[in-house]
C-alpha cells in the first residue's frame, strides 16, 4: 500500500506509506504523520532524518501538492490544511486501517510545522506528539492585516499550485492565535510536553508557543526517542 | 484532477412564486474567475451608468431582487454576482476572503475594465469591498457599506479554561463537519419548510418574501427543495482573522463612503454600533443608523435606501 488517496471535499488527497506495519522494527509503535513545507512534496522513501522512528511512517501530499489534487481558482488557507492532516489522522488511525493505534506522532517540516501545531491542538486526545521543524513556510505571513493585493496567477494545474504558494506564504499568523493552538494540545493530551521545537528560526508565532507549558525544545533525533519511548 | 462541479439546478428564468416589487434579474451570464465559474445578474439597461450590488455570506444576488429593480428603475445597470459556493455558482474546491476578493476582481475587470464605479456591499461584501477599496482604490468611485462594518466581539466573561474548551469545541466541531462534507447534502423541504428555515436567521423578513427566496436560491429535485449553498459550507468557523482588523482600513479610503448601521440585531449582523465606526471613518465619509431596522434593512425598507444611497452616487455622478 505504498500511496492511499484519501477525500477530502472535493479534494482527492496522497497519503504516502513510506514505512508500512510490517515493515517497522516496532509494528506496536504507534504511526508517524510526516508534513511537508510549503512548495514541497511528500519523500518517496523515508528520509534519513525520520529513519530512527521504529514505527510505521506515512507522509501527506496536502491539498495542491505532490499527488494530491491541483484545485482551481485558489482559496487556501490553514485551516483547510489543518482539515486536510485531520483526513490523514482519520486514515491512520479508522477501523479500516491495519494499524490497530489509536493515535499518531506527527513530524512537520515549514507550513507543514504550522499545520502539525493546529492538528496537535484541534485533535489532541489522538496525537502523541508533535515535532516542529525548520522548512519552507515556517514563517507564514503577517501578524496583523497588512496592504496586500489580489491577483489571478498563472496556473497550469499542475502541483506545487501558485495559488498555494502565495496564498499560505501570506497566511496571518497571529501569535495568540498559534497560542491557543498549543493550550488545546496541553488541555486535551494524554502528554505533558505534547510539542516539541527542533527549528533553528522561531519566527513570531513559534516563539510564542516556545514560551506556553507544554512545549519542549531539543534536537530532532532526541524528539523522535522520546515520543517513540511512549511505546 | 479539479473535481469542484458546477451546480446542478440553474434558477429556472421566471419565479414560481411572486413578491410585491420583486423582479428577476433582465440578464444572466458567466464570468471565468481562473476556473471557478461565477454566476452574473444584470437588472436595468445596458446603456445605463453600472452600480454594483455585493452580496453577503450565506446570501445570493438574487436576494436583491427587490432591491436592484428599484435602483434600475432610477437609471442604473445593476450588476450583482453569487459569491463562489453559493446561488449558481461554482462549487468550488477551497473558499477563502481572499478568493472572494479575486473573484470580485474578474467580475468587475468583465464589466468596468477602466472606470471606477459605485459599489453597494451588504454585510460580509460591504466587509469584502472595504478591503477591495484599499487594495484596489481604482475600481470603486464611491462605497455604501450596510451594514457590513466588522466591529469586536464582546468577550465573554468567562475563565481562559472554558474559553479553551469552547474553542476545542468549535474546532472539533469544524473538523467533524469536514470529514463528511464530500457526501453532505442540503437537507431536502417543502418550500415552506426552507422558508421556516431561513427565517430563523432572518426573523424580521416577511413569510411571503422569505417563500419567494425559496424558489430563487433553491432547486426542486425528487425529495423536495434544497439551497443551493455548498453543502461543504458551514456558519461560523475559527482563524486568524479579527473582524474589527476591517476597522483599521476604513479612515484611508479615499472615496465617498456611506456606512448604514442598524439598531435591532440578528444572528447574520455583526451587531456594530455607531460608537464603534464613527472614530474610522474615512474623511469623506459618513454613518446612518436606522433605528428600527435590522441587517437587511435594505431588503425592509428599500425604497428608503434606494434613496439614501442614490442620494451619495448621484453627488458622485
Amino acid at each position: 500500500m505504498p500511496t492511499e488517496f484519501l477525500t477530502h471535499n472535493k479534494i482527492r488527497l496522497a497519503l504516502h506509506h513510506l514505512r508500512s506495519l510490517d515493515q517497522a522494527p516496532d509494528p506496536q509503535c504507534r504511526p508517524l504523520l510526516l508534513l511537508h513545507g510549503l512548495g514541497e512534496r511528500s519523500p518517496d522513501t523515508v528520509p534519513s532524518w525520520a529513519v530512527a522512528w521504529p514505527g510505521p511512517i506515512a507522509a501527506l501530499d496536502f491539498t495542491g501538492h505532490g499527488a494530491s489534487t491541483v484545485p482551481r481558482g485558489g482559496g487556501y488557507s490553514s485551516e483547510m490544511l489543518l482539515a486536510d492532516a485531520d483526513a490523514a489522522l482519520e486514515a491512520l488511525t479508522g477501523p479500516d486501517h491495519t494499524s490497530s493505534s489509536t493515535g499518531i506522532t506527527v513530524l512537520g517540516r515549514g507550513l507543514g510545522a504550522y499545520i502539525g501545531l493546529q492538528l496537535a491542538g484541534a485533535r489532541a486526545p489522538q496525537v502523541y506528539g508533535t515535532i516542529l521543524c525548520d522548512g519552507p513556510g515556517l514563517a507564514g505571513g503577517a501578524t496583523e492585516p497588512t496592504s496586500m493585493n489580489f491577483f489571478a496567477l498563472a496556473n497550469d494545474g499542475l502541483p506545487p499550485d501558485p495559488y498555494a504558494l502565495v496564498e499560505l506564504g501570506r497566511d496571518l499568523r497571529p501569535p495568540d492565535y498559534a497560542t491557543s493552538f498549543v493550550r488545546l494540545a496541553v488541555t486535551g493530551s494524554p502528554l505533558d510536553q505534547p510539542i516539541t521545537v527542533c527549528a533553528v528560526f522561531h519566527p513570531a508565532w513559534l516563539e510564542a508557543a516556545l514560551g506556553e507549558h507544554g512545549v519542549a525544545e531539543s534536537t530532532l533525533g532526541d524528539a523522535l526517542s522520546s515520543y517513540a519511548a511512549l511505546g | 484532477m479539479d473535481h469542484s462541479a458546477e451546480p446542478k439546478h440553474r434558477t429556472p428564468p421566471v419565479p414560481i412564486r411572486a413578491y410585491s416589487g420583486a423582479r428577476s434579474p433582465d440578464r444572466h451570464y458567466r464570468v471565468d474567475s481562473d476556473g471557478v465559474s461565477i454566476a452574473v445578474h444584470e437588472w436595468g439597461q445596458e446603456s445605463d451608468p453600472i452600480l454594483i450590488l455585493v452580496h453577503g455570506g450565506f446570501d445570493f444576488a438574487r436576494t436583491f431582487d427587490g432591491f436592484a429593480p428599484r435602483l434600475a428603475a432610477r437609471g442604473w445597470r445593476v450588476v450583482a454576482w453569487d459569491h463562489r459556493g453559493h446561488g449558481d455558482s461554482q462549487h468550488a474546491a477551497l473558499y477563502s476572503w481572499d478568493a472572494d476578493l479575486r473573484d470580485a476582481i474578474a467580475v468587475m475587470t468583465h464589466v468596468s475594465p477602466h472606470s471606477a464605479v459605485p459599489v453597494i456591499g451588504h454585510s460580509k461584501g460591504g466587509a469584502l469591498m472595504i478591503q477591495l477599496a484599499d487594495a484596489q482604490p481604482y475600481r470603486i468611485a464611491a462605497l455604501v457599506n450596510i451594514d457590513g462594518i466588522p466591529s469586536k466581539r464582546p468577550i465573554p466573561d468567562v475563565a481562559e479554561h472554558e474559553r479553551t474548551k469552547m474553542l476545542a469545541g468549535e474546532v472539533a466541531g469544524w473538523l467533524d463537519h469536514r470529514r463528511s462534507t464530500a457526501t453532505n447534502q442540503r437537507k431536502p423541504g417543502t418550500i415552506a419548510e426552507l422558508a421556516t428555515r431561513r427565517g430563523r436567521m432572518n426573523p424580521r423578513l416577511d413569510r411571503e418574501w422569505l417563500e419567494y427566496l425559496v424558489t430563487v436560491g433553491a432547486f426542486e429535485s425528487e425529495d423536495g427543495w434544497r439551497w443551493k449553498i455548498d453543502p461543504s459550507m458551514r456558519f461560523g468557523g475559527f482563524g486568524p482573522w479579527r473582524p474589527e482588523w476591517a476597522l483599521a482600513r476604513l479612515p484611508g479610503l479615499a472615496m465617498p463612503f456611506l456606512g448604514v448601521l442598524v439598531s435591532e440585531v440578528e444572528e447574520m449582523g455583526w451587531g456594530t454600533l455607531p460608537h464603534h465606526v464613527t472614530p474610522y471613518l474615512p474623511v469623506d465619509g459618513r454613518l446612518e443608523f436606522v433605528e428600527g431596522a435590522g441587517h437587511f434593512v435594505h431588503i425592509e425598507q428599500p425604497d428608503m435606501m434606494v434613496d439614501m444611497v442614490l442620494e451619495l452616487f448621484e453627488r458622485v455622478a
